[in-house]
Parts: C-alpha cells; structure tokens; sequence
C-alpha cells in the first residue's frame, strides 16, 4: 500500500505535465474537504441515499422472492417480466427517475431502489428454490406449522446466499449512488466528482472524491462480510 | 417364503405381532403417458408394534419411495397407508423419519437439532430431554457444536437423537448408515439396536446390504427390482447379539441371497 503510493508520487514527480494530481495533493483535498465540512456532508448524503434506497429494496424484494421461490408458480408468471427488466442499466433509468421525482434525493433514492431490487429478489428466489427437500420435509415432519416453517427452516436455510445478495447489491448500490448523483442531485460523492471537474477543473479533488468512494466500498463490504461470520450462517460458505 | 422364514420370532426380540401399520395395494407410477414409470407395484405389508422390520431390495427398486409414502411425505397413486387404523395423510410427529442424505440443520448446534422437535415443552423439560439424548448417542461434550465440525457418524447420531427426542411411536430410517465407512457403520448398528432395545420403538428400515438386515431385523421384507413387488419376507429368528458366523446367520443370509437371485461366491 504504501510502496503504491510512493509510486504513484515518483511517477507523478517525474512527469513535467502530470495526467494525475500526486497523492500529497489529493490528501491536500481530502484534508481542504474536511475542514469545510464538505467531505462529511456529501459521504452522509451519499450514505444517506444508498441506506434508503437499499433498505426500501431489501424489504421489499426478499419477502417477494421468497415467496416466488416458494410458490413456482408466481416465479413462472412473473420470470418473464424480471428477465426484461434484468440487462436495463439502472442509469438507463436516470431521465425517467428525474421526470418522476425532479432533482433530488427521491430520483436518487429510486435509481438505487431500482438497482438493488432485482438482484435482491433473483437471489431469494434462487436461494429458497435450492434448499434441499430433506430439510423442509424434517420440518414437516416434526410437526411445524406453515409459519413455523418458514422461520425456523426456510429463513435459516436461505441466510447464506442471501448474504451474499446482499453483498454483491450492495456493491451495486454504492456504484449506483455515484452515477446517480452526477446527473440527479447536487450533492453527495458523485456530484463532488463532477462540481470539481466542472468548477475549475480541481482533479486533486475529484480523485480526493474517488478515494473516499472505494474506501466506503470497502468499508460497506467487510460490514456485510462480518456477517458471514456467524456461526449460524457460516455452514453456507464452508467447503470441508 | 423361503425355507428360512415361518419361525416365529424368538423371544429376545419378540414383538407383538397386532399390526400397527398397514399398507393395502401400495402403488406409485411417476410422470404420466410415455413417461410414466411404475416405482411400487401393489405392495401389502404389515408391521407389529415394536417390531424391527428391515426394506431390503436393489438400489433404485423403489424402497426409499415406499417408506416416503409410508412416512406420508408422498401419496401413493393407488392403495393406502393405515397406521392404528388411521390413514396416513401427511408427515406426523410421532413417526418421525431419518434421512439419508444428511438431515441435520447445519445452522443449528447439537443441540438445537436435538431440541428442534421440541419446541412445545416448557424450557426445563426439553433441557433436560436434550442433555438426556445427548448422553445416549455419545456426543457428550459436543453439545454446542455445529454439525460441520462433527464427523459423518457423528452428524447420523446427532438425526437419530433428534428423531428420538420427541418421543415417536414409530423410526422411519432410509439407508441412515449408506455414507458412513464400514467399520463406524458397524458400531452404529450396533448402537441403533442397543436404542431400540432401550426404547423399543417400532422401525422400518430400508437398506440395500444384505447382512445389515440380517443382522438388526426381526424380519426382512425383500423387494424386487424396479417396479419393486414384495418378493418374499424372511423372519430372523435369531436372538441378540447375532454371531454373524454361526449357521443359522448364514443359513439366513443365504435364503435371501438366493431369493434374489444372487450367487453365493464372487
């Protein structure tokens, strides 16, 4: 880590025209964005996006997708319409979400809410469509009732791969909230991309923002990545 | 029947022969027209209570599907279950089934498997019903591990615990031993029948191994090669523990190998 950034200094060093503002100046930035209070405005703006647009899917989407997994026959009628729906770009979406909800937090919200939900709802579904029939049929056996079925064999059962939906979503979201906020709103990490570009070409700024987006990236990962840990969703990743 | 059968029971493992099950013309074909496949053809059966009744047939014969049906997880294209009289109409509680393939909850430790059952009792009771079917399978010690850090014998006590822990009238058990390496297999054998001496549970056993059958049943119901007809049932007459090299074991072994159509030397 460090020996990049020493490279990334040396090469900027020896350029006479540099294509990239050297570290020392983007920590110059960051440093310029934290005393105005900037940087922390816009990672709680972006933050505040993805965690309402994410949430709203997650809470959405999952009961949905599993209940089409569990009922194949709603996953039949509706399969058609999720894979047209599937290769759109949620960007495709921007000029719809800002007709239906103007600039602003709400267009953004929805972008990411669109983003998250279909791979939220396939991997539910996928993951209640391959429990395997012995862990339901014991279930039924022991004499639990429909409910009690689906939290004590269904939801455990599925944990494992939803964690890792939601991993993956999140990721998604977190791309998703930068684009978004380069056309949608005025503020957040994706508009501090495009307002230094756009205000006086200020790159040791835009990359300052870039920083911050894949250390949060990081950072939303190995809190979702923490969960895996627990003992009683661990089976789902071991190969033994 | 074969020579070996038409004893009655000897006492060391004798069961009241009242038939606790019944099934009358079982028959399952699978798929329909040109695909159909016929699994069960018309089978009867009975089991007496506390009997120790093993399904013995050729793999694929269909046996698994017969106790599926049995257990009420699947419902016969024509005949029926009858269980003290009752029709099997769906998986109960008190008939509870050991899977083949791995049945044990990978989410929940030792013994939350061996309490999934029992979740109707007050805390104190299943607490005390948990430690007890613990202690009775050997897993003593291993209470709060998850089932990947057990070994494949360990995980099938951790089922059959789990299966005994509620109490059932009845064990269904399809091939429980089929993944375990020989030598583990025979000490399981041994310890299902040391539990069902202790407990004297009726169980349907379905197994593909000859000897296993010879060795735990009180009698053999052999079933053919697909669509599986009962072809005939053989009483072991034999008290436990079984010399597995005495003649009449052998005498046993060999009616059935013969009743299968199996030579006698490889």
């Amino acid at each position: 880590m460090l020996a990049l950034l020493v490279l990334w200094h040396v090469a900027v060093r020896l350029q006479a025209n540099p294509l990239l503002p050297g570290p020392l100046a983007v920590a110059g930035g960051l440093w310029e964005l934290a005393v105005s209070g900037l940087l922390l405005r816009y990672v709680v703006a972006s933050l505040f996006r993805v965690t309402w647009g994410f949430l709203l899917a997650a809470l959405l989407a999952i009961p949905l997708g599993l209940a089409f997994g569990w009922y194949r026959r709603m996953e039949l009628a509706f399969n058609p319409f999720i894979q047209i729906l599937r290769p759109i770009s949620p960007l495709a979406w921007i000029p719809i979400a800002i007709l239906w909800f103007g600039v602003g937090d709400v267009a953004a919200i929805f972008l990411i809410f669109l983003a998250s939900f279909l791979p939220l709802s396939v991997t539910a579904m996928n993951a209640v469509a391959s429990i395997p029939d012995v862990y339901l049929n014991a279930g039924r056996n022991f004499g639990l009732r429909p409910s009690q079925v689906v939290f004590r064999v269904l939801y455990p059962a599925v944990m494992p791969q939803l964690i890792i939906g939601l991993r993956i979503t999140l990721g998604i979201a977190w791309l998703v909230v930068v684009a978004a906020e380069m056309m949608a709103v005025n503020s957040g990490l994706g508009f501090l991309i495009v307002d230094a570009r756009n205000a006086g070409n200020r790159y040791d700024l835009v990359v300052a923002g870039m920083v911050m987006i894949g250390v949060i990236g990081l950072l939303l990962d190995i809190g979702v990545r923490s969960l895996e840990r627990i003992p009683s969703i661990s089976w789902g990743y071991s190969d033994d | 029947m074969t020579s070996a059968a038409a004893h009655p029971s000897a006492p060391a493992t004798s069961a009241t022969r009242e038939p606790m099950l019944r099934a009358e013309g079982v028959s399952m074909i699978f798929g329909r027209g040109d695909q159909a496949v016929n699994v069960l053809d018309n089978v009867s059966l009975e089991v007496g209570k506390g009997e120790f009744v093993c399904l013995l047939g050729p793999s694929g014969c269909g046996k698994s599907t017969m106790l599926n049906v049995i257990a009420g997880f699947l419902t016969p294209t024509s005949g029926r279950v009858l269980i003290d009289g009752q029709a099997v109409r769906g998986p109960d509680r008190r008939r509870v089934f050991v899977f083949q393939e791995r049945g044990v909850f990978p989410w929940l430790t030792v013994e939350g498997n061996i309490g999934f059952g029992l979740f109707d009792l007050p805390q104190a009771e299943r607490e005390t019903r948990i430690a007890h079917y613990v202690e009775m399978v050997g897993l003593k010690g291993f209470e709060k591990a998850y089932p990947r850090e057990l070994s494949g014998g360990m995980k099938q006590r951790v089922e059959v615990a789990r299966a005994l822990a509620v109490d059932p009238d009845m064990l269904y058990l399809d091939e429980p031993f089929g993944a375990l390496d020989s030598i583990t297999r025979l000490v399981m054998r041994s310890e299902l029948l040391r539990i069902w001496e202790a407990e004297r549970k009726t169980i349907i056993f379905v197994t593909h191994d000859i000897d296993e059958a010879v060795q735990l049943s009180d009698r053999v119901i052999v079933l053919s090669a697909r669509p599986a007809k009962i072809q005939t049932i053989v009483d072991i007459d034999m008290p436990h523990p079984r010399d597995i090299s005495s003649p009449r074991y052998l005498e046993l072994r060999d009616g059935i190998l013969d009743a299968i159509g199996l030579a006698h030397k490889v």
